[in-house]
C-alpha cells in the first residue's frame, strides 16, 4: 500500500514539474508591447500550467487504464463491480470547483488590474491613474472623459479600411501613430457592417460596431511597427483588412503629427 | 401505463416497403428513421468535409488563390451550418436517440410516430435547399453565426435560402425534442424507474429540454432578420435604428446551449459503450444524472460569454465568466467518472472503445482552452481567432464525432447483424486521432499569434503551422477511407455478430439483431441494472 502511494506521488510530482517547466519555458505569445501584454502573459502563465498539469494527469490515467485493465487473452468475465465511491466523487466535484473559483478570482483580479471594471466611474481623478483602461462598453463613457486623455483618436471603420482621425490636428490618417508610453483613448464607429480593432501584440481586441460607438483605450510600452487587424468577419475582403500601428518616441511622433496637421477651418 | 399494440397501426405497418426500400420511405418505425438519420447525417458529413478540405486548401498558402473570396466565404458559411445543423445535430439526437431510446424505454416506437417520420423528412429537402443556394446567386457569405448587418448586405439569396433551411432544421430538432421528452416520460415500461434508465436516456431528456427551451429563440431571431433583409424592417439594421448586439444575444442564447446539444448526447453514448467494453458498472450513475441536469441548467445561462468584445456592459461580462467557467464542475465530474469506470476492469481495446478514450482526450483539452476562454480578459486577444476555432472543434469533432464513430462500431452489430472489421477500424482510430490533432493543435498558436478566423489570407509567417494542418486535415480526408471500405464490405461480408456480441446488459441487446419491427416478439424485458456488470446476474441474458 505504501509503495503504491510512493509511486503516485512520484507520478504526480513528476507531472507538476514537467507541467511547470513547460509553462515557464515555451512561450506560445507574440512580442509584449502594451501595459496589458505582461498583465495578459501572466494569467496564460498561469492558464497554461493548470491546464497542462490536468491535461497531462488525465491523458497519463486514461492510457495507464487502458494498458493496465486491458483484458488478457486468458481472461473471461467482468471487472470488479464498483458503482462509485461517494467520497471519491466529492473530492473531484470540490477541487475542480475550488481551481474554477480560483481561477475566476485570479481573472477578476487580472481584469481589475487592465482596467475593465473602472469604466463605469466617470470621476476624473480616477483617469489620471495609469492603469490601462480597456474595457469599452456602448455610450458608457463620458465625452469629457475622452477630451480629457492626452491622444484621442476617432476611429471609423468601413469595408475594408481603417481611418484615424486625429481631431486635435484636425486630419485624418490611414496609419495609426501613437507615442511610447502614452494613454491613447480611441473612440470607434463603423460605417457599415461590424469590424473589430485587435492588435496582437497590446493584447486587446475590441468589436466597432456600427450605430453604437465603442471606446478603447491602451498604453504602448515598445516602439515600433504593429499589426492591426480586423478580427470580425465583414465581407470578402476582411482577410485583407489590415493597418498599423506605429508607436514611436514623442519627439518623432510629434514631428509626424506637425507634419500632418491642418489648421483649422473658421466657420 | 401499459403499452399495447395498436391494431390499427400494426396494419399500417404491413403497408410499409420491405427491405432496403424502406429506408426511402415515410416509415412510422423508429429504428428505419434512425438509420435514416444516421445515412442523410453522413453524406452531409461528406459533403461538410469536403468544404473543410477546401477551406485548408486555401490556407495551405498565405495569398487567396484558391476561389474567388466571396466563395470562400461562402464555403466556410456551409461548412459550418451543415456541420452543425446536417450533420452533428441530427446525428447525435436523431439517428441514435430514435434508435435506442425505445429501447431502453422498454417501448415498442416513440411517442409520435409520425411526428418522428416528418421530423427526418424535413432534414433532406432542406439540406439539399441550402446547398443548392450556391447555384442561384450564390450561398449565404456571413458565416453561420449570420450577424447582421453583414448577413443584411451580402446577397440577398443565399442569405434567405439559409434562413429557410436552417428555420426548418430547427423545426425538425423541436418535433425530435418533443417527441423524446414524452417517449423518456410517458412510455417507460412498467416497472422501469427513472433511476434505472440508461444514461444516455438522461443525457437526451436534458438535451431535449434545451432544444424545446432554446431553439424557438433561434427561429424568431432569424424570423425577425428575414424580415430585415426581404421587407426593409429595422429589427438589426442599425441605418434603420437596429440594434445589431441584440441579435447577438439572441443568436448566442441559441446557439451557445446548440453545443450543449452537440455534446449532452455524446456524454450519454460513451457513458453507454465504456462500461460494455471495460466490463464495470458506470461509475457514480446518480452524480451522472445530476451533472448533465447541471450542465443543462448553466448551459442556458452562458451565452454571453461570445460577446467579451461586443461592448457588453463589464458585469454582465463577469456574470457570464463565472457562469462558463463553472460549466467545467458538472463536466469535469463525469470525466473523472467515465475514467474511474475503466479503473479496475476489464478492456476489449477495440475500435469503439480506442475513440471514445480519444474523445475523452481530446474533449479534456478542448475544455481546459473553454475554461481559459471563459476568462474576460483571455478572450479579449483571442476571440474571433484561430484559437477559438481549435478550441470548438476540440469539442464538437474531437468530442462529439470521435463519439459518433465510436458509436458506429458499438452498435452496428445489433442494426445490421453483422461484426465491423477490427483491424480497419483501428487503422481508422489510428489516422483520424493523428489527422484531427495535427491539424487543429497548431492553429491554438496561430491564435494567439494573430491570425484571425475566416480569412482565406494571412501573414507569410503563419505559412509552415498552416500547412502542418492543412497535412493534418488532409489524413482526415483519408481516414474516411478505411472506414466507408469497412461498411461496405461488412454489411456484405461481416462476420455474423448473433445477438448480443458485447455480452452488454442494455436493454437494445437483449432482442435480436436486427430487432424485429416492434423491437421484441414478446413482452419488453424489464432492465433494473442497465449496467451490472462484475455482478452474479442470470436472469439478464
Amino acid at each position: 500500500m505504501l509503495n503504491k502511494n510512493v509511486y503516485l506521488i512520484l507520478i504526480i510530482s513528476l507531472v507538476f514539474a514537467i507541467s511547470f517547466w513547460i509553462g515557464f519555458n515555451v512561450n506560445l505569445l507574440p512580442a509584449e508591447a502594451s501595459i496589458n501584454a505582461p498583465i495578459y502573459d501572466e494569467l496564460f502563465k498561469i492558464l497554461f500550467i493548470t491546464g497542462l498539469i490536468i491535461f497531462i494527469g488525465m491523458t497519463i490515467a486514461v492510457i495507464y487504464s487502458l494498458f493496465k485493465f486491458r483484458k488478457r487473452n486468458d481472461q473471461i468475465g467482468d471487472g470488479i463491480a464498483l458503482e462509485g465511491n461517494l467520497s471519491l466523487e466529492i473530492v473531484w466535484t470540490i477541487i475542480p470547483s475550488i481551481i474554477v473559483l480560483l481561477i475566476g478570482l485570479y481573472s477578476y483580479n487580472i481584469y481589475d488590474r487592465m482596467g475593465g471594471m473602472k469604466e463605469l466611474n466617470h470621476n476624473h481623478e480616477m483617469m489620471s491613474s495609469n492603469s490601462e483602461k480597456i474595457w469599452a462598453g456602448i455610450s458608457q463613457t463620458s465625452d469629457n472623459e475622452i477630451a480629457i486623455n492626452n491622444l484621442s483618436i476617432e476611429v471609423s471603420a468601413m469595408q475594408f479600411a481603417f481611418l484615424f482621425n486625429y481631431p486635435k490636428g484636425n486630419f485624418i490618417s490611414g496609419e495609426l501613430h501613437v507615442p511610447v508610453d502614452q494613454k491613447v483613448s480611441m473612440k470607434m464607429e463603423s460605417k457599415d457592417v461590424i469590424h473589430a480593432f485587435w492588435v496582437p501584440e497590446f493584447r486587446i481586441k475590441q468589436d466597432i460596431i456600427p450605430g453604437q460607438p465603442t471606446i478603447l483605450n491602451f498604453t504602448p510600452t515598445k516602439v515600433g511597427k504593429y499589426p492591426i487587424i480586423c478580427a470580425e468577419l465583414c465581407g470578402p475582403y476582411h482577410g485583407g483588412m489590415r493597418a498599423s500601428i506605429i508607436v514611436e518616441e514623442e519627439s518623432d511622433y510629434n514631428e509626424w503629427f506637425n507634419k500632418n496637421k491642418k489648421p483649422e477651418v473658421n466657420l | 401505463m401499459t403499452i399495447s399494440i395498436d391494431p390499427q397501426k400494426t396494419n399500417n405497418e404491413s403497408l410499409q416497403p420491405k427491405g432496403w426500400l424502406r429506408y426511402f420511405s415515410f416509415s412510422l418505425d423508429h429504428k428505419v428513421i434512425g438509420i435514416q438519420y444516421l445515412v442523410c447525417g453522413f453524406l452531409f458529413y461528406l459533403i461538410g468535409g469536403t468544404l473543410a478540405s477546401a477551406i485548408r486548401i486555401e490556407l495551405a498558402s498565405p495569398m487567396s488563390d484558391f476561389m474567388p473570396r466571396d466563395v470562400y466565404n461562402q464555403v466556410l458559411t456551409l461548412h459550418g451550418t451543415i456541420m452543425i445543423f446536417l450533420w452533428i445535430v441530427p446525428v447525435v439526437n436523431g439517428a441514435f436517440g430514435n434508435y435506442l431510446i425505445p429501447f431502453y424505454v422498454g417501448a415498442r416506437d416513440m411517442a409520435f410516430p409520425r411526428l418522428n417520420a416528418v421530423a427526418f423528412w424535413l432534414i433532406p429537402p432542406s439540406g439539399l435547399m441550402l446547398v443548392a443556394s450556391y447555384f442561384v446567386e450564390g450561398a449565404a457569405q456571413a458565416g453561420w453565426t449570420a450577424y447582421p448587418p453583414l448577413s443584411i448586405t451580402t446577397p440577398q439569396s443565399g442569405q434567405i435560402i439559409w434562413i429557410l433551411s436552417v428555420l426548418l432544421l430547427g423545426g425538425s430538432s423541436i418535433f425530435g425534442g418533443i417527441n423524446f421528452i414524452a417517449t423518456i416520460i410517458k412510455l417507460r415500461r412498467p416497472g422501469l424507474k427513472l433511476m434505472q434508465l440508461p444514461m444516455y436516456c438522461w443525457a437526451m431528456l436534458g438535451t431535449s429540454l434545451l432544444v424545446v427551451l432554446s431553439t424557438p429563440v433561434l427561429a424568431g431571431t432569424l424570423i425577425l432578420l428575414s424580415f430585415d433583409i426581404i421587407a426593409n424592417t429595422g429589427f438589426f439594421n442599425p441605418v434603420l435604428g437596429g440594434n445589431v448586439v441584440v441579435y447577438q444575444h439572441l443568436f448566442w442564447f441559441y446557439s451557445h446551449p446548440a453545443v450543449y446539444i452537440m455534446v449532452l448526447p455524446a456524454f450519454g453514448l460513451v457513458s453507454e459503450i465504456l462500461p460494455v467494453h471495460a466490463r464495470k458498472p458506470l461509475f457514480g450513475y446518480t452524480t451522472m444524472v445530476f451533472s448533465i441536469m447541471g450542465i443543462v441548467v448553466l448551459g442556458l445561462v452562458v451565452w454571453a460569454h461570445h460577446m467579451f468584445t461586443s461592448g457588453t456592459p463589464p458585469w454582465m461580462r463577469l456574470f457570464f465568466t463565472i457562469a462558463t467557467a463553472f460549466i467545467a464542475v458538472p463536466t469535469g465530474i463525469k470525466f473523472f467518472n467515465w475514467v474511474a469506470t475503466l479503473w479496475g476492469g476489464k478492456i476489449s481495446i477495440n475500435s469503439a472503445m480506442l475513440f471514445s478514450c480519444g474523445f475523452i482526450i481530446n474533449f479534456v483539452f478542448g475544455g481546459i482552452t473553454g475554461v481559459a476562454l471563459a476568462q474576460v480578459p483571455f478572450d479579449i486577444h483571442v476571440h474571433d481567432t484561430y484559437f477559438v476555432v481549435a478550441h470548438f472543434h476540440y469539442i464538437v469533432y474531437g468530442g462529439t464525432v470521435f463519439i459518433i464513430f465510436s458509436s458506429i462500431y458499438h452498435w452496428f452489430p445489433k442494426v445490421t447483424g453483422k461484426m465491423l472489421n477490427e483491424k480497419l477500424g483501428i487503422l481508422h482510430f489510428i489516422i483520424t486521432f493523428i489527422g484531427f490533432n495535427l491539424c487543429f493543435a497548431p492553429q491554438h498558436w496561430l491564435g494567439l499569434n494573430g491570425m484571425p478566423r475566416r480569412v482565406a489570407e494571412y501573414d507569410p509567417q503563419f505559412q509552415f503551422v498552416n500547412q502542418i494542418s492543412s497535412l493534418g486535415a488532409l489524413l482526415m480526408a483519408i481516414s474516411t477511407i478505411p472506414f466507408l471500405i469497412n461498411v461496405f464490405l461488412s454489411v456484405r461480408n461481416g462476420k455474423n455478430a448473433g445477438d448480443n456480441p458485447w455480452n452488454a446488459l442494455t436493454p437494445e441487446w437483449l432482442t435480436s439483431s436486427p430487432p424485429p419491427v416492434e423491437n421484441w416478439e414478446g413482452e419488453a424485458p424489464l432492465v433494473q441494472e442497465p449496467y451490472g456488470y462484475g455482478k452474479e446476474i442470470s436472469e439478464q441474458k
